[in-house]
């Protein structure tokens, strides 16, 4: 009988279709087929492709001469050196561009930030419609807002604006003195250096004493005083070996000093002034994630405004800030590409060219994959570094 | 001895009395909001100096001595550079705007054509407005219609080539037409692509782990440019001979791709936040993975991570700006390049027409943050500590 059949059955164990052990190494089979399966049949295609337009493949074209010119080379570099130096170049003006974008836009971001929670409803305001109206637009049009509706319009090289300490902007770009450094002034580095080390001392000693017999010692003031004081003695006693180079006006444009050029300009004050209005807002955000009791506590301990901000309130909110502040200064990295807009050199422009010029397709696409993939993650490691002694310490 | 009750017990509750005078009214406010010390005070003198510098120069410079209409450059240029304006003159070049506004929208669409992007934009705003507004019923049909049938109905309309309409290529494309377009596939697109990769990441299954997490970082890793250069670039040397993608194709592809590596951090970050409980409780109740994720897990995730996922599709919409890059013209591209047209270039220019580009990205991405602002807080079911 139908019954009896069914009761003298095994246990089911269900189908094995349903063993979720079978199945996941069914789909992860079947995953691997298609993703080796399409790279095998985009390699044989890229091979197919090269070879019918005769590229070699390969780096070797990395030591050919370059045989174009860089506007910004911070080292040494003609069109007669080799692709891989263009390509340094490249990735040093990427480097510079960024490391002075992250400073000027922390500056500015944070300082935005903290107005939005001033106590004064004008400063509140003016710093909400700054981060409402930067947030809100693409970056790549403020670029091409300072480069070609501020920048260029300045006047021409002979009207040029006269700025003090002896600069000048004009449309060619920002003209500073540059400092000349004459014989001895390795003194004022050693003598800085020698502060900053000093300074370290007194703070470490200080902290020990504080722990120790709970005095106090004004450690700032006194490290102001090293790391100012020393180097400034050090300048007089070596003889003030210091010369200004200005620049000076010629018929039809400024020679000597030191030269800021628009592009750079530009995109600096761009990408600064964009990131600065996230960062504001990470920076808000932080100072409110630290509970208000907080604050209250401290009050009522005896502490006053300062050192409840300094030794509470910004510990804190750092701890909530320093994540997100990360992958702000990564997108800054990355966004230095749009350099390519206004021809500043960078890593992406410089590739572009030896790509155009050399054919070398997946070579040089590989190459700025890597350099902005290792510049991201030193970024993040250093981040992660300032992130670990700030995080909380528990048990 | 006769007790003296000395307690006393108020039996009428005292009227409000309004708040002492120092407190209330435009003087307490100023004092309390503009000068409650002496460095807001000094804060308040530098913010009102700020104020008093830029907005008469930017209300003089955008609206009185602006040039609405005019034919040519001669409007906008002073009469050292050729034009009708006096020396020393400057206003804003309205009349640029105006007369290239057909182009910032379309690019080079056919004149004669331009009917079918009026249309789509009117079907577009037909069917989001409705689904935007929470009371509107029929929310899945108006999706359906929204997601699916406008993206094919679109598609006829804007390239043609069928019904009896002109193909319009796609390098004829132009201006803001490119910009909602793009991102609005590529909104279409990464959102679900960034949930796959999301789940993936979180899969139990090493080998689909490990593809998501080298793809996600792998592309959060370098620049859109990059990308796009990849996609412009790499993409017709991996496809056989003969098989040639279109370019606005091509920079689509590159920009979903980018957004649902960032839509999958985000959503990850839902994930992470619902308590396993939910999860166990989802398996308990027999739910197989996909019912699990679907019923479960992604609609509490989801909500979550709203404001996240509309930075990502704020992120994306000024992206697509970037594909001027490898030629194509948007928006911004399109302002750019009108730029050398010498009918109309003088000092005024550049800035109008980029002053103009960015007011529209502004409305877009404003409208967007607003609105999610205003989702989160219908949404909010007061469970967040």
């Amino acid at each position: 009988m139908a019954s009896q059949e069914i009761l003298r059955e095994e246990p089911s164990r269900g189908s094995f279709i349903n063993d979720p052990r079978i199945r996941s190494l069914f789909f992860q089979t079947l995953v691997i087929i298609l993703v080796f399966g399409s790279i095998w049949w985009i390699v044989d295609n890229v091979i197919d492709n090269l070879r019918r337009l005769h590229i070699a493949s390969g780096f070797g074209f990395l030591k050919s001469r370059a045989g174009f010119d860089i506007s910004d080379t911070p080292i040494a570099y003609t069109s007669d050196s080799t692709y891989f130096r263009a390509l340094v170049v490249g990735l040093l003006n990427t480097i510079i561009v960024a490391v002075a974008g992250i400073v000027l836009a922390t500056v500015v971001g944070f300082a935005v930030g903290i107005g939005r929670l001033s106590q004064n409803w004008l400063i509140r305001k003016i710093c909400t419609v700054y981060v409402e109206i930067f947030r809100n637009i693409p970056p790549l049009l403020v670029i091409f807002f300072w480069y070609s509706g501020v920048l260029a319009v300045l006047p021409a090289p002979r009207e040029s604006i006269h700025l003090p300490f002896g600069s000048f902007l004009n449309q060619r770009g920002f003209y500073l003195p540059r400092a000349i450094w004459g014989d001895g002034s390795w003194l004022i580095g050693v003598a800085l250096l020698l502060a900053i080390a000093m300074a370290w001392f007194v703070a470490h000693r200080a902290r020990q004493r504080q722990r120790a017999t709970g005095q106090q010692f004004p450690v700032f003031w006194t490290s102001v005083a090293l790391i100012v004081g020393l180097p400034v003695l050090a300048f007089l006693l070596s003889g003030m070996p210091l010369t200004f180079d200005f620049p000076k006006q010629s018929t039809f444009n400024l020679t000597g000093g030191f030269w800021i050029k628009p592009e750079f300009l530009s995109l600096l004050l761009a990408l600064s002034f964009y990131t600065a209005a996230f960062i504001a807002e990470i920076v808000r955000a932080g100072i409110r994630g630290v509970s208000k009791g907080q604050s209250e506590a401290a009050g009522a301990l005896g502490l006053r405004s300062g050192p409840i901000l300094r030794l509470v309130v910004v510990p804190q909110a750092m701890r909530i800030v320093i994540p997100p502040l990360t992958s702000q200064y990564l997108n800054l990295t990355k966004n230095s590409s749009l350099a390519i807009a206004i021809g500043y050199p960078d890593l992406t422009a410089t590739a572009g060219t030896v790509l155009n010029q050399t054919g070398q397709a997946v070579e040089g696409v590989f190459i700025m994959m890597i350099a902005y993939l290792v510049l991201s993650l030193v970024t993040s490691f250093v981040m992660n570094i300032v992130n670990a002694r700030m995080a909380l310490v528990e048990r | 001895m006769q007790e003296h009750d000395m307690s006393w017990v108020r039996t009428e509750m005292t009227l409000a009395q309004p708040a002492p005078a120092g407190e209330r009214g435009a003087i307490a406010w100023v004092r309390k909001n503009l000068i409650g010390s002496v460095g807001d005070a000094v804060l308040t003198v530098l913010g009102i100096a700020i104020v008093l510098w830029i907005v008469p120069q930017v209300v003089n410079w955008a609206f009185i001595n602006a040039q609405w209409t005019g034919p040519d450059r001669s409007v906008c240029a002073t009469a050292a550079q050729g034009g009708i304006q006096p020396d020393g003159w400057t206003g804003a070049c309205w009349a640029f705007v105006n007369a290239k506004f057909g182009q910032f929208m379309f690019g080079t669409y056919p004149i004669e054509e331009r009917w079918r992007p009026i249309l789509v934009a009117i079907l577009f705003v037909v069917l989001l407005v409705p689904m935007l507004i929470p009371r509107v019923p029929r929310k899945g049909l108006n999706a359906i219609l929204l997601f699916v049938a406008l993206p094919i109905v679109a598609f006829f309309l804007l390239v043609g080539g069928a019904f009896g309409l002109e193909h319009v290529e796609t390098a004829r494309w132009g201006g803001l037409l490119i910009t909602l377009s793009l991102s609005f596939v590529g909104i279409a697109v990464s959102l679900p692509m960034g949930i796959v990769l999301a789940l993936g990441r979180r899969s139990k299954m090493p080998i689909v782990k490990w593809l998501c997490i080298v793809f996600i970082e792998m592309v959060r890793g370098i620049p859109l440019i990059t990308v796009l250069f990849f996609a412009s670039v790499m993409l017709p040397l991996f496809l056989p001979e003969g098989v040639t993608f279109d370019k606005y194709l091509r920079a689509l592809i590159g920009v979903s791709l980018f957004a649902a590596a960032y839509m999958a951090e985000v959503i990850r970050g839902g994930l992470q936040a619902i308590p396993k409980g939910q999860y166990e409780g989802a398996d308990s109740l027999g739910l197989g993975y996909w019912q699990k994720m679907s019923l479960i897990v992604l609609p509490q995730a989801l909500k979550l991570v709203i404001p996240g996922i509309v930075n990502t599709f704020i992120g994306m919409f000024k992206d697509t700006s970037l594909v001027l890059i490898i030629s194509m013209f948007d928006l911004l591209g399109v302002v750019k390049q009108n730029f050398a047209d010498p009918n109309w270039a003088t000092p005024q220019t550049p800035k109008s027409g980029l002053i103009f580009a960015a007011f529209v990205f502004w409305l877009f991405c404003f409208g967007m943050s607003r609105y999610s602002m205003y989702t989160e807080r219908r949404l909010d079911t007061g469970y967040k500590r």
